[in-house]
């Protein structure tokens, strides 16, 4: 176990990543703080996908000098799976911000636990 | 007296639920990581994702493609249309964006945006841009183009020329700004790269989906004019990513683009 471990460490460093940014995603009130934990999830996840598609002592994808075989190039379909999963995250960051931007034109806070308490105290006047 | 006994429900709620969250990463955590130790090994050529599939790409791509950038060959012409939903997906995300910050009546809000309607009197940012600010658009130019022939393409040119175009909105202000990159001539852009995107691919397709049978020769791997449809479709992209960062960052510093 210890010898995967060592041998996997992008592997690692990844997982521990998803698992600090999912904490955060968890733990904080903070909604900016929320979206900047989900950013640190998607980044454990592309340095996942980059450590699968990395072959040791090759190339980038770049063909040079007419070698077209695949036995001087690491593995291209990764970096394609990155550049999509850049692009959701950050439509999804901006979707999100914007979210929060007229929650925080409403109630004045970024604190969930305030805005939901705000939203009840609202819900008991009508 | 209610409110008191509330209250401490309530922070033991809290307690109880950061403990519960706390434990639960934990034992995902670890989960994860005995995972991780079980993974094929990091860099080996036999691990399982390295099958035929980047093989094909890598063996018969600067052939059938003309591209000499794998990755580049991959997303725009063996899965053109995925890139093509990429693109949809950042179109339609200004469109969210655009929906929910346009028209809000200003409030205290505001106090906190910078107020960038007059330019900086800050020389030193002014006129480092000025010399700055053209040299990174004719690198983001340069990724952009030079997509199907070295590490790069629309994406990253684009977010580089994006980039550019914020640094002199920051730097000469938005009224100045908006002489060249308003919103309207962004708008403009944007969605007729999307459209020029839609219309080739769309001619790729019917034409068989192959590089070969659209008239539009490969060219020699190398060339700057080679690699058929991908020139074209990495400047769509690129117009498209430059486009989006701009408008989404102007968005988000001043509220309202005119």
């Amino acid at each position: 176990m210890a010898g995967g471990l060592l041998n996997n460490y992008y592997d690692v460093v990844a997982v521990i990543l998803f698992c600090i940014g999912f904490t955060t995603l968890f733990l904080n009130r903070n909604l900016v703080k929320k979206i900047i934990g989900l950013n640190i999830v998607d980044t454990s996840v592309y340095l996942f996908l980059a450590a699968k598609g990395y072959i040791t002592g090759r190339a980038a994808p770049v063909i040079k000098d007419g070698v077209a075989s695949a036995e001087a190039y690491i593995n291209p379909i990764p970096a394609g799976l990155i550049l999509t999963g850049i692009v959701i995250s950050v439509s999804v960051t901006a979707f999100s911000l914007a979210l929060i931007l007229n929650l925080y034109k409403k109630y004045e806070t970024l604190d969930l636990d305030e805005i939901l308490r705000l939203a009840a105290a609202a819900k008991e006047d009508e | 007296m209610e409110t008191k006994t509330e209250k401490s429900r309530d922070r033991a709620f809290s307690i109880f639920y950061s403990a519960l969250c706390a434990l639960f990463c934990l034992c995902l955590l670890s989960v994860l990581l005995v995972m991780a130790a079980k993974l094929p090994p990091f860099g080996d050529p036999g691990n399982p994702s390295n099958n035929e599939v980047p093989s094909r790409y890598i063996e018969q791509g600067p052939a059938e493609t003309g591209a000499v950038n794998i990755v580049a060959a991959m997303i725009l012409e063996y899965r053109g249309f995925d890139t093509f939903g990429e693109s949809c997906v950042l179109f339609v995300a200004v469109c969210a964006v655009l929906a929910l910050l346009r028209n809000e009546e200003r409030d205290a809000f505001d106090e906190l945006l910078h107020d960038m309607e007059e330019s900086t009197h800050d020389v030193i940012l002014k006129g480092v841009s000025r010399v700055v600010a053209p040299m990174i658009a004719a690198f983001g130019a340069y990724v952009i183009v030079n997509g199907h022939l070295s590490p790069g393409g629309g994406f990253s040119g684009g977010a580089i020329l994006g980039s550019s175009m914020m640094l002199y909105a920051f730097s000469f202000g938005t009224r100045e700004a908006r002489r060249i990159l308003s919103y309207d001539n962004c708008r403009r852009v944007m969605t007729a790269a999307l459209l020029l995107y839609a219309l080739i691919k769309g001619y790729s397709m019917f034409m068989g989906a192959n590089g070969y049978s659209t008239g539009v020769s490969p060219g020699a791997p190398g060339r700057i004019f080679s690699a058929g449809l991908i020139l074209p479709l990495n400047i769509a992209v690129g117009l498209i990513v430059a486009c989006t960062m701009y408008i989404l960052c102007i968005l988000f510093s001043k509220g309202e683009m005119r």
